[in-house]
């Protein structure tokens, strides 16, 4: 007990045995709690993160509109609305397509993006071309590559005609390995 | 001692400034590197200082929101006041500061400091390079306009030629399926938290480095790098002509910041802030979408390579080019720095620098796009159609009627995709040019479904009145040499 108190009143002596598991004990045990804390943590973390990197089918039926306002031997552009839109998207919610319409209820529905980088292109009736603003390429009606640096044809929708109504199943950015 | 140097005093003996001062700008440097080849790095840090004071005045008012993003730049534009000015100072500051970045990249290559040993400064640099373009990327994001929105459909196409995982690293970039509110969000939070955070954390390592290596000495011609005797030179050096750094060579600095301060605000007062192009509605599509200028040579690289190459080189020319450049210390790392006896390294930059000058000047005019509106915009030239037959004038119609004037151009005027067709008659005969409307070739679509026979006739009836006056058209061998109709 006295050696104790001069022990404390000088602060310098060397620690017992004691004490020194007892700290290393507290030590081992905060590490370990903290570590599970951190991944307690971590893994809602990474969850929220990468969560668009989990692949979701993004995929739904779409009405275009009614079969009439497609005329036959003609490709128009249509435009809907993304079905998997959050309030805050504005103008970029809507998307447009180019619809051609063969015969009948038999139809070609073209992504607006190019494939080769995803610039939209352009139709021109005249000479039944669609062409890219940004690198230059080019498509014949059918969707076919015609000129520049594309690798395939134009991306297309599969489409099913529904009670009058041009229905596609799309609601995603086509790329070269995930078409539309 | 006046009140303003007790108040000094309080704080330093707190603060233990002037004990810092010592190690910091008032370090010794070597007297011969206070030189203007060495005025970038600060002029690159300058410049992120102005951007972070616009950036924090712009987002007062900008709002991040897919919907109101476009009409808070409009906002900024023409109601708030002086509006205009900040986004100006801010995109011209981002100019200047990709510029700087890359001249302290090339003077720190050229003049060796990256060798023995500054090679971790070379690296921090490296990434301090890629955050660099990563602000002037997802920055022009956030000026969510058209070239935004398809500049964002780019990314994600080029993203979506991963092999296996690709589809996967769209949706992360994206936040979803589709350019949307998400993605706004998401480049938003890289733009002003992430990248500007490791940026600062970066620099802060990049400018320690610099002072526990020291500043790089003027390089002497004749003097190599030996890891053996390097240190005890500089010592050495530094004892002949060391100086402290503020405020004995810090001159040069000041001057050049200043005056590039001076440069962005007048840029900015002059030219004005740049857009935003239009609103990011994906249904407008009769928009031409195009990069800032920094970037207009991937664009021009991306339109240039053939399609079998361009898959394999937009993976891997990136990683390959970065990791030579993250390795070049350990490749070169002793030896010559003086660039009077590399003389492959001036060659490496003067090559680097052309050949991105080069494409960044096509990437401005872009001959490789069709001009989608000169069809119906672009008359025929008066001279091509005075004195023709009315079967050479159905012809004029139908080359503007089936937008071959989008890829051709005639006197000047109309695409570059193609060859101007002004003298088209001097270089191809009736039968190639019935061939080639109809065939197509080359880069040429094939016209065949949407040109009647008539229409043929009339067309190569009118282009083969195109040569200039007195020149021969072309003609087959076996025919006799006769002067052209006109």
């Amino acid at each position: 007990m006295a050696e104790r108190e001069t022990g404390r009143s000088s602060g310098r002596r060397a620690p017992t045995a004691a004490e020194v598991s007892r700290r290393g004990v507290l030590m081992k045990v905060g590490v370990v709690l903290n570590l599970v804390a951190a991944t307690l943590v971590a893994i809602p973390i990474v969850g929220y993160v990468l969560s668009a990197f989990r692949t979701r089918k993004w995929q739904a039926w779409i009405a275009l509109g009614a079969v009439e306002d497609f005329p036959e031997h003609q490709t128009r552009l249509a435009k809907y609305v993304n079905p998997f839109r959050v309030p805050w998207d504005g103008e970029t919610a809507q998307l447009p397509c180019w619809v051609r319409r063969l015969e009948g209820e038999t139809f070609q529905v073209f992504a607006i993006n190019c494939t080769h980088l995803g610039c939209p292109v352009r139709w021109f009736p005249e000479s039944g071309l669609f062409m890219c603003p940004c690198h230059g390429g080019v498509y014949y009606q059918d969707g076919s590559r015609a000129s520049g640096p594309p690798p395939r044809g134009l991306y297309e929708y599969e489409y099913k005609v529904e009670n009058g109504t041009l229905m596609v199943r799309g609601g995603r950015l086509p790329t070269l390995q995930e078409s539309v | 001692m006046s009140r303003l140097q007790s108040i000094a005093v309080w704080i330093d003996q707190r603060l233990h400034i002037s004990k810092l001062y010592a190690s910091t700008a008032g370090h010794t440097v070597p007297a011969n590197a206070g030189s203007w080849w060495y005025v970038f790095g600060s002029a690159t840090l300058v410049c992120f200082a102005i951007q972070i004071v616009t950036g924090v005045c712009l987002a007062l008012v900008y709002v991040p929101s897919a919907t109101e993003a476009y009409s808070s730049l409009e906002h900024l534009n023409y109601e708030q006041p002086l509006g205009w000015f900040l986004r100006a100072l801010h995109a011209w500051g981002s100019n200047f500061m990709v510029a700087m970045v890359s001249i302290h990249m090339a003077q720190v290559f050229l003049f060796g400091a990256f060798k023995y040993p500054r090679e971790l400064t070379w690296i921090t640099g490296c990434v301090l390079l890629l955050g660099t373009l990563g602000m002037a990327f997802t920055g022009q994001v956030l000026r969510f306009d058209q070239d935004a929105y398809w500049g964002l459909n780019i990314g994600a196409a080029m993203m979506g030629r991963v092999p296996f995982i690709g589809p996967e690293i769209v949706h992360l970039m994206l936040g979803g399926a589709i350019v949307a509110g998400e993605t706004l969000s998401r480049f938003f939070t890289l733009h002003v938290f992430v990248i500007p955070g490791l940026i600062i954390a970066l620099v802060s390592m990049h400018l320690r480095l610099v002072l526990t290596a020291g500043i790089n000495e003027f390089p002497e011609p004749g003097k190599l790098v030996d890891k053996e005797t390097y240190h005890e030179e500089y010592e050495a050096l530094l004892e002949e002509q060391g100086v402290p750094f503020v405020p004995k060579a810090v001159d040069k600095d000041v001057v050049f910041n200043g005056l590039m301060i001076l440069a962005i605000v007048g840029c900015a007062a002059a030219f004005g802030p740049e857009g935003p192009n239009g609103p990011p509605d994906p249904t407008l599509i009769h928009t031409v979408p195009r990069p800032d200028f920094y970037f207009l040579s991937v664009f021009s690289v991306l339109a240039l390579l053939p399609p079998y190459l361009e898959t394999v080189l937009i993976l891997t020319a990136p990683i390959i080019g970065i990791g030579l450049v993250f390795a070049l210390p350990f490749l070169s790392g002793t030896g010559e720095k003086s660039p009077r006896r590399r003389p492959m390294a001036v060659l490496g930059v003067v090559l680097v620098f052309l050949t991105l000058g080069v494409l960044t000047y096509l990437g401005t005019y872009s001959p490789w796009s069709p001009h989608m509106d000169a069809w119906s915009s672009e008359p025929t030239p008066v001279e091509y159609v005075k004195g023709r037959t009315p079967l050479e004038l159905q012809g004029a119609i139908v080359f503007q009627n089936k937008q071959c004037r989008n890829c051709h151009s005639l006197a000047g005027t109309g695409g570059q995709r193609g060859p101007a067709i002004d003298d088209v008659a001097t270089r191809l005969t009736r039968d190639q040019l019935i061939r080639q409307v109809i065939q197509g070739g080359g880069n040429m679509p094939a016209y065949a479904k949407q040109l009647s026979p008539p229409e043929v006739t009339a067309l190569v009836a009118f282009m083969e009145t195109l040569h200039p006056p007195g020149v021969l058209p072309a003609r087959r061998s076996a025919e006799p040499a006769v002067p052209g109709p006109r």
